[in-house]
């Protein structure tokens, strides 16, 4: 097993594998890591705002039912004890689930996500719901309506989005472990800019149901942890089929054990990787990026590894195609929040009336700019020259991916085309900030996983992270690549420490 | 056809929806039933919560299947669901999950009094709920508030397009009752249109007879039976033809059939097609019906009811008006065919069935399958009368006795003496004593003309009806009186 890389600021020290470990053997009470945690969030995250709100009260209760658990010689399970921050678009039953909108006011779900139920049912506690940009649209988690979260590391700067929230718990230690969602990079991107771990698992890999729908064709519901490590055990928790996403892979998820045969971090021998040209030498992507994919290379090739260059032509044309198709499939999740049913309702004397100001108050400016976006994209006249045309290139990403990987088993390439820039820098360049994820939207085009590592640090001190990309259902190799990626970046930290 | 008599044809194609009778809704478990209390058979998946995810009811596809199979549809390796997006309160979602460019079904047809109406595509949806606005004006705009139940919101649908080949507002009327027939054989829907388990909007357009041009076409909606569908298409035809007469030109609008007023009102005039900004459902994976659901969809076709009515025409000898009635109402029919495997002639069953059995369900509002009198109880009656021993008279007597409370046809006989008594002997007796306790009379038949004859012979039967309490052989007393009389 690789030796964990704990991250940089307010580190608790201890992985969750240990955590659960030591609660499993009773050699720790849930309840002691949990109030730990509590007071950790309560003395940082006035600064950080990394939480929307912290359920104290329900966390305490889940943590006594672990420890009884075990006191009745029972399992609690593999996340026994381990505090989790939850991102504030997945439905906790009774719990307030805002997705940083005003329009969400007031409405508690009547149902928890199936990842909650698998995190409560591994015997995970829940300690509360992180902030996002609203409905998960942004890089940054400024487009949040309560407030940006500030990057832990540098709190000048933003922590990424739009799972800001959740990386920043991890980063500022707060937790062991969070759920994100990633529909164009939003969990990879900020654990890039946060020096955490983040993935994005194959489309269907992990349930949807009870995942606040962004992009429907492109959300997926992933880990953030300090370690690969960690991520894997959480991703082995929530994942695997469920009845409830008609969209959900029906194979079982697989083992990411390290110990596994042919699964070895250790020895590459044989494994071949990829450097995809077109993301790494984009235009935009700093020279330090640059330098970490080809450090996070240099590592595997150290291994056993053969490294080469590989051409995903298509994957610059994804940031256009994006933005057209994941719109379109917002205006149509979103068309929901209307003043109806549920959340925030306008006052006003007739229907029509109503729905235009319930929404105009409800929504943020980006999410309408979305909508719009959207509507336009699916309308009569442009349907075909707009979605029709993206789904085309979509198509086309997947080809040369697929083209791709009949030459190699994965590929390197970089998560943010720069460390984390700061708060307001972006927020009036639209480009700039949608340029944030150009690196990460062709995975969720292509619905394939993809891990974003640790991989040294950049402009300023701050993280910079790799991308590891596999084909459809290929977490295995994926997690593979990504622990000697972190294991081999470890040790040359450690070995420059040691000779300066 | 009146349209025919200005020198106008007009061109009519009709969308039927359906519920389809599945026991859980189109894309969650919860119950698919009419009349609950509201919004008690609701999920977060009906009630499209943020979150919540559709996952396919495979009943809906296999009856969808079912009715492909039984009308020559042609069914795609895979149709697509899609979303239908506007806004309106009954609807969750603010979409319609429907099918789109790839329907389920595509390309069928229904023969209609040997004209072959095309039907370009049936597709499955789901329903919406069900909005009450409160005040003056029953609409939404202007409402005081509206009530929203989403009991319905869900519910499986499938809609049924037909190609614009239908001629007149008889024509329309016969291909809905001929495609309800169709769909209550199959079994997948309840097909009541009172209820709104089947609804019918006509696209309805004339033109000058002989042209190939379409005319501009208008859709008639709320048409709540047979009949109200009839007379809105007439009246929109008419309505049409006066327009076109006159020198207007027809406006494509949706019109409002008033079913009191006998009139359609414009609801809203369309400018071109809504644009409901259609795009792939990407909740839910395509529809690839596999070898093994045509099959099952395929041998669960049972006999439809053109091919039953002629059935019961060649085997029962029966009309082919009386063979309609009876395959119109399927527990019926299915109630003449059990009396009938239960040995009685087909067609003294089809009479009682059409006559008095048919009298009795509609007084009573009841149906076959709830008939105190089991089809062999039927049978038994229709022997009795058969073998002699019950003259048609009573019969229709017994069979109301049998009708109201649990009894068979032969005990009621035999508890009220109603056997008809048609021992020679036993009746020669009584014309002998009945005449000479009339002597005048019978002297007076002797020596009277044709009519004095024939009235005292009328008075004679009564006699000899009183004397046996109504159960004597008419037939057998008529030729015993004959002999008598000389």
């Amino acid at each position: 097993m690789s030796a964990p890389v704990g991250p940089t600021a307010g580190t608790p020290g201890e992985t969750a594998r240990a955590i659960a470990a030591a609660v499993r053997r009773g050699d720790r009470r849930a309840r002691d890591v949990v109030e730990e945690a509590l007071a950790r969030i309560a003395e940082g995250d006035p600064e950080v705002h990394a939480f929307l709100l912290v359920t104290a009260d329900a966390a305490r209760t889940a943590a006594d039912a672990v420890d009884a658990a075990v006191r009745d010689g029972r399992d609690p399970g593999p996340l026994a004890g381990v505090p989790i921050a939850v991102k504030d678009n997945l439905c906790t039953r009774g719990v307030p689930t805002t997705c940083a909108s005003r329009i969400l006011d007031g409405w508690r779900p009547p149902y928890s996500a199936t990842v909650i139920e698998r995190v409560h049912a591994a015997g995970g506690v829940v300690v509360g719901k992180t902030n996002l940009d609203e409905f998960a649209m942004g890089s940054s988690t400024e487009n949040s309506a309560f407030g940006p979260t500030r990057n832990p590391l540098d709190r000048s700067r933003v922590p990424g989005g739009s799972s800001g929230g959740s990386a920043a718990a991890v980063a500022a230690g707060f937790v062991p472990l969070a759920l994100g969602s990633d529909t164009g990079g939003s969990i990879r991107q900020p654990a890039s800019l946060c020096g955490v771990v983040g993935v994005k698992p194959t489309y269907g890999r992990v349930s949807r149901y009870g995942l606040v729908a962004f992009a429907s064709s492109l959300d997926q519901v992933g880990p953030l942890a300090a370690t690969v490590d960690d991520a894997a055990l959480l991703l082995e928790a929530v994942g695997g089929p469920d009845p409830a996403d008609s969209t959900s892979i029906p194979e079982p998820f697989p083992s990411l054990d390290p110990d596994d045969p042919g699964s070895s971090p250790e020895d590459l021998s044989g494994l071949r990787v990829g450097i995809v040209t077109e993301l790494t030498h984009a235009p935009g992507v700093q020279p330090e990026v640059v330098a970490a994919v080809l450090r996070a290379a240099e590592v595997l090739e150290e291994r056993g590894a053969s490294v080469r260059e590989a051409s995903v032509p298509s994957a610059g044309l994804g940031l256009s195609a994006y933005y057209l198709i994941a719109p379109a499939e917002a205006s149509s999740n979103l068309a929901r929040y209307d003043g109806v049913r549920y959340g925030h309702r306008a006052a006003a004397g007739e229907i029509t009336e109503m729905y235009g100001r319930t929404r105009a108050e409800g929504f943020g400016a980006e999410v309408k700019r979305r909508i719009m976006l959207g509507t336009y994209a699916l309308s009569a006249g442009y349907y075909d020259a707009y979605y029709g045309t993206a789904q085309k290139v979509r198509t086309l990403v997947g080809r040369d991916f697929a083209a791709a990987y009949g030459e190699v088993d994965a590929l390197l390439a970089p998560t943010s085309p720069t460390v984390a820039f700061a708060l307001g820098e972006r927020t009036e360049d639209l480009l700039a900030m949608y340029l944030s994820d150009v690196c990460t939207i062709p995975s969720n085009l292509a619905g394939h996983p993809a891990i974003s590592v640790p991989a040294g640090t950049g402009e300023g001190g701050l993280p910079v992270g790799v991308q590891v990309l596999a084909p459809a259902m290929g977490e295995p190799v994926m997690f593979r690549v990504a622990r000697a990626v972190e294991a081999g970046i470890a040790a040359a930290a450690a070995a420059e420490v040691v000779t300066p | 056809m009146t349209g025919a008599q200005h020198g106008y044809e007009a061109v009519i194609g009709l969308e039927v929806h359906v519920e389809l009778a599945t026991a859980t809704k189109m894309f969650c478990g919860c119950r698919n039933e009419f009349g609950a209390e509201p919004n008690t058979n609701v999920c977060p998946v009906c009630l499209g919560l943020p979150g919540s995810l559709p996952v396919l009811n495979e009943a809906a596809v296999d009856y969808a299947l079912r009715f492909g199979a039984a009308l020559g549809f042609d069914v795609p390796p895979e149709s697509v669901f899609a979303r239908k997006n506007y806004f309106y309160p009954d609807m969750p979602k603010d979409y319609q999950i429907s099918q789109y460019e790839l329907p389920i079904c595509t390309d069928g047809h229904l023969d209609v009094d040997g004209v072959r109406i095309g039907i370009e595509r049936a597709h499955l949806e789901e329903d919406t709920g069900k909005t009450q606005h409160a005040g003056e004006t029953g609409r939404i705009h202007g409402a005081e508030h509206s009530l929203v139940d989403y009991n319905r919101a869900g519910v499986p649908l499938m809609e049924i397009v037909s190609r614009p080949d239908i001629r007149s507002a008889e024509q329309a009327r016969a291909y809905v009752a001929e495609l309800r027939g169709v769909l209550s054989a199959l079994g997948v829907s309840d097909v009541k249109m009172e209820e709104g388990s089947m609804r019918v909007d006509a696209n309805v357009s004339v033109r000058p007879t002989g042209s190939e041009v379409l005319g501009t076409k208008v859709e008639v909606k709320n048409m709540n039976s047979l009949r109200s569908l009839a007379r809105a298409v007439e009246h929109e035809i008419q309505r049409q033809v006066g327009v076109v007469e006159s020198g207007g030109t027809i406006v494509q609008e949706t019109r409002h059939w008033d079913e009191e007023a006998g009139v359609t009102h414009s609801m809203r005039t369309k400018e071109g097609s809504e644009d409901y900004r259609y795009f792939p459902e990407p909740d839910l994976v395509p529809v690839a019906p596999d070898d093994a659901m045509r099959a099952r969809a395929a041998s669960a076709v049972p006999e439809l009811p053109a091919a039953h009515r002629e059935r019961l025409v060649r085997e029962w000898g029966i009309a082919a008006h009386d063979a309609r009635v009876l395959v119109d109402d399927r527990e019926l029919v299915a109630y003449a065919e059990a009396a009938v495997a239960a040995g009685a002639p087909g067609r003294d069953v089809a009479n009682w069935c059409t006559g008095e059995i048919l009298g009795h369900l509609n007084e009573t509002g009841g149906s076959a399958s709830t008939l105190v009198l089991a089809p062999d109880g039927l049978a038994e009656l229709i022997e009795l009368v058969t073998d002699g021993s019950l003259s048609r008279k009573l019969a229709k007597e017994v069979l109301a006795e049998c009708l109201r409370e649990p009894r068979r046809p032969r005990q009621v006989v035999e508890e009220r003496g109603l056997a008809q008594v048609s021992d020679e002997a036993e009746l020669a007796a009584v014309v002998e004593r009945v005449l000479a306790e009339h002597p005048a009379d019978v002297e007076a038949y002797r020596s009277g003309d044709d009519k004095s004859r024939k009235k005292k012979r009328g008075f004679f039967m009564g006699e000899l009806m009183k004397a046996t309490r109504g159960s004597g052989n008419p037939k057998l007393l008529n030729r015993l009186l004959d002999e008598h009389l000389g």
